[in-house]
This record gives structure tokens, C-alpha cells and sequence, in this order.
């Protein structure tokens, strides 16, 4: 069977790889790009933990095949901070304990931003359905949440 | 002399002892003392022996030093396949 | 000895030394790591929940293009009487199949696609038997027996039984004691098998070389319980196996043993290149260990001024497919709490035909305070008590018996009660259909065996090398305690996790351990280096060491001393290391005692929808004493997430399993784990009563908050709704149909 060549833009560069017909793009991503910060904690779309923004739009990389992305922009965790400087969703998970293990960090990074992106002033309900997508086991959501509307404060200001 | 304080799983082996005085001055002590007057009581211990010694729980405890005043509790150990 | 001072670090909440890479993607996890020519491993698994395994013919799958291995039970070496003989037949079963997911099989091929493909070549004829899906139906008089040969531990012969083991602890008369009672409750409890839920699936790398050096990474609790469990299927010895922990994406119990490690390893000899292994969800749901499912009877009496006289508890528990439930610790706790001159309590290890029980927070814990804490509810309700004070009234102190024999020291079970009591949302009000629950936990905690070094740069800057994987912040913690120690800035702190030929031998990440023990072993370490920098400090002043002193990073003249010598700094002296005698290394090791036992009370606020049945959390507070927290702000995650865990455990987690032993539910869509959405925050108090034997005071934390909440929700519903669930979970149907019995009586 021979491979599928694709071209995509993935956080801000262009790239080019080979996969399969029914590859999804969390597979292409970290076995056939190297872009391990997407996780997997379930591949059937009810985790969240490999979320990434497709055109902007929030998306299960898990439910995505990865030749569908042939001419689109993939931004996955690896982009969202710029050079040194993290991104305030970021910044703020570090300094409220927003992380324990860290295994659905990057989901809720990149499902934060797209949040924060679109809803600058969003209300901690709002917070609390727009994640309700992913899943993390290790913090009760708490300090998560706080930092979430701690980072969209700090976008404001 | 040491207390041992035997738990009812155990009891069949020593006579029906709920308590026993032993000379003896580690775990390991204890644990002659207790088969040479009871002959099959440390088989039945078996391997993984977990004490508490006035109050302190050991996992491993058999060189762990026992005083004349002291008191010790056998906990049953069920491990058995991780 | 716990030290009342001011600190300078212990107590402040640092960004975690870890924490960038994980939050920019850097950070690698199990499934994360990769190397040249390395192979995919996929596990056969068994569509049977019980049937001896007659035939496997794997020659079809050995022939395929880019198959490189197959590797089946008869691949590993018979296990010694007492060996690992259960782990070894759980990981590739021999003659039976005991589950549905069982391993049988396994295969390593060039791509994940073509191993998967193998594993359909692969033929195995069965003869399956009756499954065994409940304590009923595993202690019925015609049970199909999961293990003939088996007899029950701790029980005069009883011939072949699902019984794996029994036990029991008693103290003096319950019996006679009832009759004295103003009031007996009896009452029978039931919880289902739940799953720990870490979001990371289990992942490793093997590769064994070519002189049958075995290289593991891995995600896991316990990196040398990896060695010391692979070493011990495989039949080598533990120095031949290496383990490097990866970044471990949640285990909570659930990944301290093995399924994957020892497999990949053998597919590895067998092709002679390294060997990739990741489970999916569906198989850590179907294959690894979940939590206990339970049924306890239990029957407490009192006085009618609310003062506990006796107590009988029976346990059952199923330990899954393999023996070692975590019953005994359910017996051991159940009544711990409470003042009481008479109890019996007894407990039974069930097998069954279900995945093998793994450690889940507390194990056993949980499922006896559902009891408990649920029937001294119902008690105080009856004796028009309030409930917190039925507790304080008969709460345990220091010099109190457990009922397994030791005595408690100083424990802050009064100070978590009386800090609920005090607490706004105790007395905040409740709106319709809405309800309060309270419940107390306690656990053990652990000690064991931990290791630690210390180096100091040139430059006064620390390394720290452990060995425990750090699962929820405790790098941070290691950085907290050098820095007080060494009165160093904490971000100048580099914590490493090491792997097991670099860390000295550690016990698992668990029990709650890891800040008490390891971080005692970090301290002691950090003693070592101030001994020898006062040793340093005295030779360049040329005085005695009993002339220097050691405070707030600097080595300065004793009080009286007669000397007058400017302070030297931690840099300055490290500065100096190559003329006073070399690098300067710490390194200590211990078998901790005196791990204090951690209590902890929660008050849970539900509203119950009496048209659905769904029952919403709309306040909770986590209540535990910490003994000294080092990081608060871990400190409050451990209690968040467990108590939220229990959250999960009380209202909606279970496995379902069809007629056949099927896991029915095995995805998050359907084992549906609580969401963002469907909770309030959650408030956090951190009572501190010092450990009096720890040098900060530290208690271990991670445990004890997943003990209280299944019967602080259970009872929260109870006076939102009037309906008592003694079963879990408190799903919307299950109570839905109570709320209807109840309206029809
Ligand atoms: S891995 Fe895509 S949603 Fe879980
Ligand atoms: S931090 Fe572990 S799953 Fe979220």
C-alpha cells in the first residue's frame, strides 16, 4: 500500500510527511512529525488530551485524519508559547498547580487558548463547560479552572 | 519478658494462646522462642511476617530489637500474587 | 524530631522545577520515548472471561512479513513454588484464561499495523467455562473454581473455594456488648469495580541486548518494582535490568506492578532489536488493575447518649483474577477511628473472573468508610445528634489501640473535625432539594525504604537525585526541603529522577510516601553536606568544628567561641571545594518509621433533580491534617483530586460487565469519569498537626482524601433526597428507582 504525501502547516512552518489513509492526525503527529506534547489518553475522542486547533477551530486530533490537514494550519502545545515567553494559560497553570502529572496539560493549554481566544471574559461556568471535554484525573479541576480565569484577566489587562 | 499478642487466625498453633511472654531481644527471638514452644508455629506464620512493635508497624521486621517491656502484634499478611 | 522553627521555604508554594516542559509539551511520558529499529508489541488477548487455553498455534503469525517475534506463556520460565507465579500467569496467561482481556499472546513486528494484523493469525482453541462476575456467585455452593489447587489462607481446609484468604481482628466481648446497647444498626453496604482513570495508558521500551542486559522505559510508580517484578518473571537477576522512568501520566496505585514490561522485554530477546509496547484505553479499562468491588455487613451499637460500645464488621472483597484484594487493609480501617471496647471484624479475599485488582488511593479504605461513615449517619440521625459531635465523641487520640495492636501517637482526627465544625460551609444554608453530607476518613500512610543524594556545584547550587517518579509535584518538594536545609534559594535547587543504576534503591511512588520518606532521606542527605561544610568553614579558619555553627546557609563562629570571622556562605565554601578536600556530595538512605496516619473530613453539599435522579455537587470542602505541608499548593491538589475520585466512585463509576464477563463500558464516553462541568470548586483546609517524628513534621498526604467522599456524598443525598443509597454508585436510574420506592411507600 503505498503512502499518502502530505503538505500542512503546523505551528507556523510548513511541513511534509507520509502516512497512511486512516492515519489520524495524532498518530502523524507524534510518530511521522516527531511532535510528541499531543498526548493520548483514549483515541476516541473523550479525553482531550490531544487537542489541537485546526484553522483555529479546537479540535480531538484523535478524530482527525491526518491527510484531511493537506493545506490547513495545525497549531498543537509546541506553538502556543512564543520563543521563552509562555503564553499567560501557561504561565498561570504553572503558578496556581494547575498540573500534577501533567498528562492532560497539554489538552487543556491548547483547549484554554482557543477558549481564551474567542471569549476573553469568560465566567468560570463558561470555563467550566467549554473543558468539560478534557479529562484530568489528578486535580479535581479546581486550580485548573482558577488559573484558566486568572490567565484571561491577565489577557485583558 | 516480651508480650506477643497472637491474632485468632494463629491461635490454633500455639494452644489457643491469645498472649505470650517470650525472652527475647529482636523479632527474629521472638519468633524461635514461639516455634521451639510451639513446634509449626512459624510455618504457619509463613514468609512475610509484618509486626507491630508497641505501636510502630514493621514490614520487615526480623532483626528489629524487642525490650522486656515491650509488646508485640503479629498482622496477618496477605499478600499472595501482585 | 519535628523542629518548631520559622522556615524560609517549607510552607511557600515554588513553580514547580518540571513544570515548563510540561506545560510547553517538552515533558516525556511512557509513550513518549522511542528508538532506532525499534519494534511494535501488541498483546492477543482473550475474548473468554474464563476457559482453559487447550491449543495456541502461532506458526501463521511467525510467518508474516515483518513479524519479528511471538511470544506466548511457554516462552517464560516456570515460577518457583512462591515466586511470581500469579504476576507471570497474569501478564501471559498458561493454562486458563481468568478474564476477558486476559493476555495469551504477543507479538513484535516492524509497525503497530502489522503486529495487530499478527495477532489475528494467531490460533487459539479454547474450552470456555462459567464466568464468575460477583461475591455471590464466586461464594455460591457450585461455583465454577477459578483455581482447584487454591486453598484459602488463614481458614482450616475448606477444599477448592474462591476464598483466597481470610482474617480477622477482635477485641473483647461484641456479642454481650449489643445486648447492652440502646441502639444496634445493621446494615449491608455494597460498592462496584472502578478504575484508577490515569489519563496516560501504560507505555514502555525494552530492549534487551545481546548479553541479556535488559534496558526498561517506562512509565511507572515504582522503577526498581519494575526491575525487581521483570527480573523475577523473566528469571534474571535484578542487576540486569535497568529501568529509566519516563514522566508518568497518573497511576494512583494502578502502575505499581507490571503487564507490559516483562513482554516487551521477552519480544525484544527474541528479535534482538528494542520492542515499543502502549496500551489503549479500551485495554488499561479491560486489562489492569481496577479497585475492589466490595459488600460489607456491618453492625454498630451505642448508647443512647451517642457513645460507641460495640462493633462487628464483615468484609468481602473481590481481588479479580488473582488473590490480594485489598481487604485486609478495608479490616484494618474500618473501625480505626473509634473508640471501641468490643469488635470483631473479618475479612474475605474473593477471586473472581475480572481483571486482577491493582492499589487505588487507600486501598480498601474507601469501600469500609462508604460503611461506616454511612452508618454512623444514619445513628446520629436517629439519636438526634449532630454528627460531627457523635465523632468528636468518640473519636480515637494518642495512646488509643487500633484494632490491630499498635497505638496511635499524635494524630489531628479531633483538629479535622473541629475545623468542619467551625467551617462557613457547615452552617451555610441549603436551599430545596439540597443536602448535606459529612464523612471522616483515615489512612495509614507508609514509610519503607528511600534514597537519597545531594551534590553541590561549584557554584553553591544543589542537584538532588531520586529515585521516586514524581507524580503530582514532589520534585518541588525535594527542592523545598534542600533549600531549607542548605538555606539556598529554592529555584537554585535542580531535582532530578533517576533511573535505577543511578538512584540508590527506592521504593514505590505510594503510600503516600514520598514527601515523608524520600524527602526525610533528602534531608539527611543535606545534614551530610552541612557536617562537611562545617568541617570545610573550620579548616579555612583553622579552629575547631565544634566552633562553627551552621544557620541560613552560612557557616559562621559559634556563639562565644571567641572567633571573629566573617560568615561563610554555602557558594563562598563550595567555591573552595578542590582546596578543602574535593566535591561535595551528600547521600543518605533510611527505612522510615512513623509515617503518622493521616484523617481527613469532607462536607459535601448535593441537590438532588426528583424528576431524574441526577444529583449534583454544588459545595464541597476537604478537610485534612498534613502535618506540615511542604507545598500547599500540592498539598490542596492531592485533596482535590481524590476528592473528586470519590466523587466519581459515588455517583457514576462502575464496570459493567455482560452475562459472558464483557466489560461493557470500557471507554470514557461510557465509564464516564467526572468532567469540569460537573463540579463546584473545591475548598481546600490543610490542618497541620506535626508528625513528631519527621524533622518538618510531614504526614503523607496523597492517600486519605479519596476515603471520606463516597459516604459524604451518600449522605449528602440521604438528607437532600431521604433516600439512604447503601449501594454505589448513586447513578441517576438506580436512584431514580429509590426515589420512587420511596414515594410508593
Ligand atoms: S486521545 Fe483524542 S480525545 Fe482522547
Ligand atoms: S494533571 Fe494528571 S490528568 Fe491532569
Amino acid at each position: 500500500m503505498s503512502k499518502l504525501h502530505v503538505e500542512t502547516i503546523i505551528n507556523g512552518e510548513p511541513v511534509e510527511f507520509l502516512c497512511e489513509p486512516h492515519t489520524s492526525l495524532l498518530d502523524a503527529l507524534r510518530n511521522e512529525v516527531g511532535l510528541t506534547g499531543t498526548k493520548e489518553g483514549c483515541a476516541t475522542g473523550d479525553c482531550g488530551a490531544c487537542s489541537v486547533t485546526l484553522d483555529g477551530r479546537l479540535v480531538c486530533s484523535c478524530l482527525v485524519v491526518a491527510a484531511e490537514v493537506a493545506g490547513h494550519e495545525v497549531t498543537t502545545v509546541e506553538g502556543v508559547a512564543e520563543a521563552e515567553q509562555l503564553h499567560p494559560v501557561q504561565q498561570k497553570l504553572l503558578e496556581h498547580a494547575g498540573l500534577q502529572c501533567g498528562i492532560c496539560t497539554p489538552g487543556f493549554v491548547v483547549a484554554a487558548k482557543a477558549l481564551l481566544d474567542r471569549t476573553p471574559d469568560p465566567s468560570e461556568t463558561e470555563v467550566r463547560y467549554w473543558l468539560a471535554g478534557n479529562l484530568c484525573r489528578c486535580t479535581g479541576y479546581d486550580k485548573i479552572v482558577r488559573a484558566v480565569l486568572d490567565a484571561a484577566a491577565e489577557l485583558r489587562a | 519478658m516480651t508480650a506477643v499478642v497472637i491474632p485468632n487466625g494463629l491461635r490454633a498453633h500455639c494452644e489457643g494462646c491469645a498472649r505470650v511472654e517470650v525472652e527475647a531481644v529482636s523479632v527474629r527471638g521472638v519468633l524461635a522462642a514461639l516455634e521451639a514452644r510451639f513446634p509449626g508455629f512459624g510455618a504457619a506464620l509463613g514468609e512475610n511476617v509484618a509486626v507491630a512493635i508497641d505501636g510502630e508497624v514493621f514490614q520487615d521486621p526480623l532483626y528489629e530489637a524487642v525490650a522486656p517491656e515491650s509488646e508485640l502484634h503479629f498482622l496477618p499478611a496477605l499478600s499472595g500474587g501482585r | 524530631m519535628a523542629e518548631d522553627r520559622k522556615y524560609r521555604w517549607v510552607g511557600t508554594r515554588p513553580i514547580r522545577h518540571d513544570g515548563v516542559d510540561k506545560v510547553t509539551g517538552r515533558a516525556n511520558y511512557g509513550a513518549d520515548f522511542a528508538l532506532p529499529g525499534m519494534l511494535w508489541g501488541k498483546i492477543l488477548r482473550s475474548p473468554h472471561a474464563h476457559a482453559r487455553i487447550l491449543r495456541i498455534d502461532t506458526s501463521r503469525a511467525e510467518a508474516m512479513e515483518g513479524v519479528k517475534a511471538v511470544a506466548t506463556a511457554a516462552d517464560l520460565p516456570e515460577q518457583r513454588p512462591g515466586g511470581a507465579t500469579d504476576l507471570s500467569n497474569n501478564i501471559l496467561a498458561r493454562d486458563k484464561v481468568l478474564y476477558h482481556g486476559h493476555a495469551v499472546a504477543a507479538v513484535a513486528a516492524i509497525t503497530a499495523e502489522i503486529a495487530a494484523q499478527a495477532l489475528d493469525e494467531i490460533e487459539i482453541e479454547y474450552e470456555a467455562l462459567a464466568p464468575v462476575l460477583s461475591l455471590d456467585a464466586a461464594l455460591a455452593d457450585d461455583a465454577p473454581i477459578l483455581d482447584t489447587a487454591r486453598r484459602a489462607r488463614g481458614m482450616d481446609d475448606t477444599g477448592p473455594t474462591n476464598i483466597a484468604a481470610r482474617v480477622d481482628f477482635s477485641r473483647g466481648e461484641p456479642d454481650q456488648a449489643f445486648a447492652s446497647c440502646d441502639v444496634v444498626l445493621e446494615r449491608s453496604y455494597e460498592t462496584q469495580t472502578v478504575h484508577q482513570g490515569y489519563i496516560e495508558p501504560h507505555a514502555c521500551v525494552a530492549d534487551t541486548k545481546a548479553d541479556g542486559l535488559v534496558e526498561i522505559w517506562c512509565s511507572t510508580q515504582g522503577t526498581f518494582t519494575v526491575r525487581s517484578l521483570t527480573a523475577d518473571v523473566l528469571g534474571l537477576d535484578k542487576s540486569r535490568v535497568k529501568v529509566t522512568p519516563s514522566e508518568i501520566g497518573g497511576g494512583f496505585g494502578g502502575k505499581t506492578t507490571v503487564y507490559l514490561e516483562p513482554v516487551a522485554a521477552l519480544l525484544s530477546r527474541q528479535s534482538g532489536r528494542p520492542v515499543k509496547m502502549v496500551m489503549s484505553r479500551d485495554e488499561v479499562f479491560r486489562a489492569t488493575g481496577p479497585a475492589a468491588a466490595s459488600r460489607i455487613e456491618l453492625k454498630v451499637g451505642a448508647t443512647q447518649q451517642g457513645q460507641l460500645v460495640a462493633a462487628t464488621a464483615r468484609l468481602w472483597m473481590e481481588a479479580g483474577a488473582f488473590p490480594g484484594s485489598p481487604v485486609q487493609a478495608a479490616a484494618m480501617t474500618i473501625l480505626a477511628p473509634y473508640k471501641l471496647d468490643h469488635l470483631f471484624i473479618e475479612g474475605f479475599d474473593v477471586v473472581v473472573t475480572k481483571p486482577k485488582v491493582a492499589a487505588y488511593r487507600a486501598p480498601g479504605a474507601p469501600q469500609a468508610a462508604f460503611a461506616m461513615e454511612s452508618l454512623l449517619d444514619e445513628l446520629a440521625q436517629q439519636l438526634k445528634i449532630d454528627p460531627i459531635d457523635l465523632r468528636l465523641a468518640n473519636a480515637v487520640a494518642a495512646g488509643d489501640q487500633l484494632p490491630y495492636g499498635p497505638r496511635y501517637k499524635t494524630i489531628g482526627m479531633k483538629e479535622t473535625l473541629e475545623a468542619a465544625r467551625d467551617h462557613p460551609h457547615y452552617s451555610a444554608p441549603l436551599g430545596e432539594n439540597q443536602g448535606r453530607g459529612i464523612a471522616l476518613g483515615f489512612w495509614f500512610n507508609n514509610g519503607l525504604n528511600s534514597s537519597a543524594e545531594v551534590y553541590l556545584t561549584e557554584d553553591g547550587t544543589a542537584v538532588v537525585v531520586t529515585g521516586n517518579p514524581d507524580i503530582g509535584g514532589s520534585r518541588a518538594s525535594m527542592a523545598i526541603l534542600c533549600a531549607e536545609e542548605l538555606g539556598i534559594d529554592v529555584m537554585k535547587v535542580r531535582p532530578i529522577v533517576a533511573d535505577t543504576e543511578t538512584a540508590g534503591y527506592t521504593d514505590v511512588t505510594g503510600g503516600s510516601r514520598v514527601t515523608f520518606a524520600t524527602g526525610w532521606a533528602v534531608v539527611n542527605a543535606c545534614r551530610v553536606i552541612i557536617e562537611d561544610l562545617r568541617r570545610r568553614a573550620a579548616q579555612i579558619w583553622e579552629c575547631d568544628l565544634e566552633q562553627v555553627a551552621f544557620d541560613d546557609g552560612r557557616c559562621l563562629p559559634v556563639e562565644g567561641s571567641g572567633l571573629s570571622h566573617d560568615p561563610l556562605s554555602v557558594a563562598e565554601i563550595a567555591r573552595k571545594m578542590g582546596s578543602t578536600g574535593g566535591p561535595i556530595n551528600g547521600q543518605a538512605q533510611l527505612s522510615a518509621r512513623g509515617a503518622g496516619p493521616g484523617f481527613a473530613t469532607h462536607l459535601c453539599d448535593v441537590e438532588v433533580d426528583p424528576e431524574t435522579g441526577h444529583v449534583d455537587v454544588i459545595r464541597y470542602t476537604a478537610i485534612q491534617d498534613a502535618g506540615r505541608a511542604i507545598h500547599p499548593a500540592y498539598v490542596e491538589g492531592q485533596m482535590q483530586g481524590g476528592a473528586v475520585q470519590g466523587i466519581g466512585w459515588a455517583l457514576n463509576e462502575e464496570y459493567l460487565f455482560d452475562d459472558e464477563g464483557r466489560m461493557e463500558n470500557a471507554s470514557f464516553l461510557d465509564y464516564r469519569m467526572p468532567v469540569a462541568s460537573d463540579l463546584p470548586m473545591i475548598d481546600t483546609v490543610i490542618v497541620e498537626v506535626p508528625n513528631p517524628i519527621h524533622p518538618y513534621g510531614v504526614r503523607g498526604v496523597g492517600e486519605t482524601p479519596i476515603v471520606p467522599p463516597l459516604a459524604a456524598v451518600a449522605n449528602a443525598v440521604k438528607h437532600a433526597s431521604g433516600v439512604r443509597m447503601q449501594s454505589l454508585p448513586i447513578s441517576p436510574p438506580r436512584l431514580l428507582a429509590a426515589l420512587q420506592e420511596q414515594a410508593a411507600e
